[in-house]
């Protein structure tokens, strides 16, 4: 018998669960990854372009900072993309799925369209403002809590519920665009009071190129100090990290599981929702399908990568913003289309997904 | 009248079912093996991009060469290029979900985010990074696929109903049958089904769990990515838009294994039902009532609020035999016990 065990030899791999890494360590492997991401999308882009990877980077850059105004509609898509991820980052820290961002944000968007058309020119600014905030939020919060209602109640599977109601927001939203179509025919509902600016977001100050990307930057950035406070030092912040890790254990200790997770996703659906109202009040001032334009999907990402650190995900959205815009200059400047962003998202997920591995676990190879 | 109405709905829906029927079952051997794949639209966005450019690289060196292309050659090199990117799909999932244990969820949304892009952006450019001009358009290919059986011309409204298709439509019904054969009767079949539902036993019955994870995510891809050859080919006419309706049908293939319970035979039908669902607008005066342009997203909806029935009342019922496989979605790794 002791002969046979000395005979089994020791796999060449071992993967050996590590016991804890410091902060600065997993960042620092998250930052390599990110890095060998942005070489092969640099490879990427030689290999269509032919052209200088760093001057390329450097006309995404021009795409993305080039002037004043653009600078800040960066900051301003930063922040509408924030405000999603920072809606979606409690839920999935409680790992509950929530795909349907995309859904909350179109209802908010549809709630706050219909108070700008309805109340924009006969209610008070503020009072339509407040209006605006309250239903959207309300909607988006309603999007979020039907199919955690079902969830508690029954284990419906909210991956697949939260999907299916994107789709009929979005269809909800076609309905809408075509009730308020305007000019008729044109399938589209175009600037909802432009006259007036009644129910538009207000802005700051009197510079024409950053006055009306204040308050959306402003409001977003609130948002993230309190949900970075919110996750890390309150109850239900604890609550929700509990429930994430084990529901059983969330259970042992008395935690009320169903109450946390409806609680969760009112917030998170209600925030989505809020970012549904500063796209259409504060930056596009009409509703479309576009007003979610992938947004809902995109802040999984940066939600996931940022590990739910609220001020991280600052940094991550900025990042992912960056490449749209400079994807599309880049688009603009050799006539291709702007897609190339996404297989680079792609690609930086990717690795950063991968890379995931190597904080967690180490590998042993087998001794000579 | 009427029944020339009621034959093209269903020839439409056919046309529509077929691409997520590919899908389908794609994901339903995917999931079998308890791997979650969220990255079903971007493989079949991958496989659909992947069949137009190796058909149009084809088409275009013919032409070069002032030859004819050889239809079954069109064919090969499109089914082939579409499975290859379908399956190269679902290998980048593996890779990251079972070797890298990354989170399922998330790695599918990403190769759904990646497919997208990359057939959108090639799509969109290819014909220009070529040195062309306009959209591009891979016709013989396209007609070598939906070369019609004879009798559809000749047998009238039954010749129409069921012979009209190219042979990628009575191929999906095929994969579902062999799909369903494979997974209840075959050895393999039951392996695959035990690592989808408890992974530790068939570890320690001696399955190779990986093994299994790896091959049935690849292979379900690979099909998944024929529903992206389908709707390029057939359903589009061998041209590109970048309209998102890939996207769209992707997830109803991934709502359409739950409506199934995972049963690759329901897929048939149920494939087809969404069809008429989802065109039902169209079709609204069959019932004598015709649709105002806005209300017709109401009815757009329908598919979807199938879907979310199913979910809701399979939740509800448990029936045992309905239920997803009991580790979908969950990581396996042998040293965490």
């Amino acid at each position: 018998m002791s002969n046979l065990q000395t005979k089994t030899r020791e796999p060449f791999l071992r993967i050996v669960k590590r016991d804890g890494m410091k902060a600065w360590q997993s960042w620092g492997i998250r930052g390599i990854a990110l890095l060998v991401a942005l070489i092969i999308c640099a490879l990427f882009v030689y290999t269509i372009t032919e052209l200088n990877p760093l001057s390329v980077y450097g006309s995404m850059a021009k795409g993305a900072f080039g002037t004043t105004r653009r600078m800040w509609i960066t900051f301003q898509d930063t922040a509408i993309l924030l405000c999603v991820a920072l809606g979606l980052a409690p839920a999935f820290k409680m790992k509950f799925w929530n795909i349907g961002a995309e859904g909350q944000i179109l209802v908010g968007g549809i709630a706050t369209a219909a108070c700008m058309i309805y109340f924009g020119e006969i209610l008070p600014p503020w009072l339509t403002i407040l209006i605006m905030v309250l239903t959207s939020a309300g909607a988006g919060a309603l999007w979020g809590l039907i199919p955690a209602l079902f969830k508690t109640k029954w284990n419906t599977n909210e991956t697949l519920f939260t999907l299916m109601m994107n789709y009929i927001a979005i269809q909800l939203t076609a309905f809408f665009v075509a009730k308020w179509e305007n000019p008729i025919g044109s399938n589209s509902v175009g600037v909802i009071n432009p006259d007036s600016k009644g129910g538009w977001l207000p802005e700051i100050g009197t510079n024409p190129r950053v006055s009306p990307y204040i308050l959306p930057v402003t409001i977003v950035l609130a948002l993230t100090v309190f949900m970075f406070f919110y996750l890390k030092n309150t109850k239900h912040g604890y609550e929700i990290s509990i429930v994430g890790d084990s529901e059983n254990t969330a259970r042992y200790a008395g935690m009320n599981v169903k109450k946390i997770v409806l609680r969760t996703m009112l917030i998170s659906g209600g925030i989505c929702g809020l970012a549904g109202f500063i796209n259409v009040s504060g930056a596009c001032h009409t509703i479309s399908e576009g007003v979610s334009g992938g947004r809902g999907f995109t802040a999984i990402i940066v939600a996931w990568l940022a590990k739910f650190n609220a001020f991280v995900m600052i940094f991550v959205s900025l990042l992912l913003v960056f490449l749209e815009k400079g994807a599309s200059q880049i688009a603009s400047d050799y006539g291709l289309n702007n897609e190339a962003s996404e297989i680079m998202k792609g690609i930086i997920l990717f690795f950063v997904l991968g890379s995931e591995f190597f904080i967690n676990y180490r590998l042993i190879f087998r001794k000579k | 009248m009427n029944i020339d109405s009621w034959i093209q709905w269903f020839q439409s829906a056919v046309a529509f079912g077929t691409v997520i029927m590919f899908g389908c079952c794609g994901e339903i051997l995917t999931e079998k093996s308890g791997n979650l794949n969220l990255g079903i639209p971007g493989t079949m966005y991958m496989g659909g991009i992947a069949s137009l450019a190796g058909a149009f690289f084809y088409e275009n060196a013919c032409a070069k060469a002032g030859i004819t292309p050889n239809p079954l050659l069109c064919i090969l090199v499109a089914f082939l290029c579409a499975f290859a990117a379908g399956a190269f799909g679902g290998l980048i999932y593996s890779f990251l979900t079972t070797t890298l244990r990354a989170n399922q969820n998330v790695t599918g949304l990403t190769l759904t985010i990646f497919g997208a892009g990359l057939a959108n952006f090639f799509g969109g450019s290819l014909n220009k990074l070529a040195g062309g001009v306009g959209q591009i358009s891979i016709s013989a290919t396209s007609d070598a696929f939906r070369t019609t059986l004879p009798f559809a011309t000749t047998w009238g409204s039954i010749g129409r109903l069921l012979f009209s298709y190219g042979f990628l439509a009575y191929f999906a019904v095929a994969v579902a049958v062999v799909m369903a054969i494979f997974l209840k009767r075959s050895h393999a079949g039951l392996n695959l089904r035990a690592v989808g539902e408890n992974p530790a036993t068939a570890d320690a019955a001696g399955i190779n769990v990986t093994k299994y994870k790896y091959l049935a995510t690849c292979i379900g891809c690979g099909i998944a990515g024929l529903g992206g050859l389908y709707y390029v080919v057939d359903y589009t006419k061998g041209t590109w838009a970048n309209d998102g309706t890939i996207e769209t049908l992707g997830w109803l293939a991934v709502a359409l294994v739950i409506f199934t319970t995972w049963k690759p035979l329901n897929a048939i039908w149920g494939s087809y039902l969404f069809g008429m669902l989802y065109w039902m607008y169209l079709y609204t005066e069959l019932f004598g009532f015709t649709l105002s342009r806005s209300s017709q997203p109401i009815f757009k909806m329908l598919p979807y609020i199938a879907t979310m029935l199913v979910l809701i009342l399979t939740s509800i019922r448990k029936k045992r035999e309905n239920q997803p496989p009991a580790n979908l979605g969950l990581p396996y790794f042998r040293e965490e016990r």
